[in-house]
């Protein structure tokens, strides 16, 4: 059983997607500038994370590999379409501002990555979970972005003041830079600086080492 | 006998023969498709009413009286649409009031090109039948007007509602509700501050010519109002839509009309 914990909980901090494996970063720069759009977005992202392991992981042993790449992107799609159809139907106003980024989570290299990375080895369960492991640590990073970004850039969260603004007549100025995308770069490279300080073990060996100009005789 | 030696010899392909391949490929692809037909078909009647409120949220706001709480429904009681044909300026029951201006555009039957020089909001193509909104104050009058416009900005085609008061003249407010300008530059279009600009700006002078601008600096008087900063295109955009569609080859007939003798 400790094996099936470590799946869920290992892609939180030890190996999460985003800080980690430094992937599916162009959503979360696009769909956090709101806690609302980032919940739904994760919980999206989690669900064909996992379904999409699932399923690939059920067939793995029928899949040619010549063709497994295409077969993989069928299913992923085949499910982000159902989902995209779900939210504007039972959603409609989150599927609005998250507009094309659901469509898009076809190519969030999350999904395709567990797919070909995790569920053509391993059975359906173990990748399910490993799916919505993976899902889990994406989510907690877009949320973490989320909260920074709309408290500190709107005084909001989840659309309820909690900062009141100048405008509205109250003490707090909104940075507006916390509601363009760059800013959440700049706050996933603090995350990634802070999981790296607190776990040391996920800082990367550098590639070349940088010389002094005095012909590196330190 | 020879069905099963079949089966048993596809089995017994290797995982990569080509027909083998080309049958699990196919097969995937059409269970892939079973699940995504049947879930669009299954949501379509619900998505169908959202989008339909969507536009009904976005006439009770330009008209004002949208409040928090309320079913649209309820709300939209005191909202009549009304086909207008543009050609004579009067009501038609040629269409329903269900009827869908943009696939009706694409339609010769129900829609002309527009010349290079009419053409000043850059639609195109334009459909004879237009659905208004007429909307009632709480004593069951008419209050306002309401007309559908869209027109061309930077990137892409920003559909919205002007609100216009009895007198076919002074606008009430402004509303786009489908755009793809620019954020923070021509997504300002939205920002509740620059809409206020428009109202009770009047459309026309005293010799009912169009007068409503939207000018770069210094707007004042009752026909100008301040472009958005940084924005030049959609603003230049949405000057030429609001005076295409208030203007003769638009709604020109039907407001004159309506000036002249009131609401029908």
């Amino acid at each position: 059983m400790a094996k099936t914990k470590d799946i869920i909980f290992d892609p939180l901090v030890d190996n999460n997607p985003i800080t980690l494996q430094v992937l599916g970063i162009c959503s979360a720069l696009a769909v956090t500038s709101s806690v609302t759009t980032a919940l739904i977005m994760s919980i999206s992202v989690t669900l064909v994370t996992g379904f999409s392991s699932f399923f690939i992981a059920s067939i793995r042993n029928f899949i040619p590999s010549s063709v497994r790449i295409i077969i993989q992107m069928v299913i992923i799609a085949s499910l982000v379409i159902i989902v995209d159809q779900v939210l504007k139907a039972y959603a409609f106003n989150a599927s609005k501002t998250l507009s094309v980024f659901v469509g898009l989570i076809i190519t969030n290299c999350i999904v395709m990555g567990r797919a070909e990375g995790f569920a053509m080895k391993n059975p359906p369960i173990t990748s399910f979970l490993d799916g919505l492991g993976n899902g889990a640590g994406y989510s907690l990073i877009l949320i973490m972005l989320a909260i920074i970004r709309e408290l500190l850039g709107a005084g909001k969260l989840m659309g309820f003041e909690i900062f009141k603004t100048v405008n509205n007549g109250g003490w707090y100025i909104p940075n507006g830079l916390l509601l363009l995308p760059p800013s959440a770069f700049f706050l996933i490279g603090l995350i990634i600086w802070a999981f790296r300080t607190w776990k040391p073990a996920q800082v990367e060996t550098p590639v070349f080492k940088i010389r002094s100009s005095d012909g590196g005789n330190h | 006998m020879s069905k099963l030696s079949t089966w048993a010899r596809f089995k017994k392909a290797p995982i990569d023969n080509p027909v083998k391949t080309m049958i699990i490929t196919v097969l995937i692809c059409f269970v892939a498709s079973l699940f995504v037909t049947f879930s669009a078909i299954k949501l379509r009647p619900i998505q169908k009413t959202n989008t339909l409120n969507d536009k009904r949220k976005n006439i009770l706001q330009v008209a004002g009286i949208y409040e928090e709480g309320k079913t649209i429904d309820e709300m939209f009681e005191n909202v009549e649409a009304r086909v207008i044909d543009i050609r004579t300026g009067e009501y038609t029951t040629s269409v329903n009031s269900d009827y869908d201006e943009i696939t009706g555009a694409k339609d010769p039957e129900t829609s002309r090109a527009l010349t290079k020089q009419e053409d000043t909001a850059s639609i195109r193509r334009q459909s004879f039948y237009k659905v208004i909104y007429l909307v009632k104050d709480s004593s069951g009058e008419f209050n306002k007007i309401i007309l559908p416009i869209h027109g061309y900005g930077l990137w892409s085609t920003l559909y919205g509602f002007v609100a216009i008061g009895t007198d076919a003249n002074t606008i009430y407010a402004l509303k786009f509700y489908s755009h793809a300008e620019t954020p923070g530059l021509g997504g300002e279009v939205d920002n509740p501050n620059w809409r206020a600009q428009w109202k009770d700006k009047n459309l026309y002078d005293d010799n009912g010519e169009v007068a409503i601008k939207v000018v770069k600096t210094g707007a004042s008087g009752k026909y100008q109002i301040d472009a958005l900063s940084g924005a030049t295109i959609t603003s230049t955009g949405v000057n030429n839509l609001v005076r295409f569609w208030v203007g003769k080859n638009g709604f020109g007939k039907f407001l004159k009309t309506t000036k002249e003798q009131g609401i029908q």
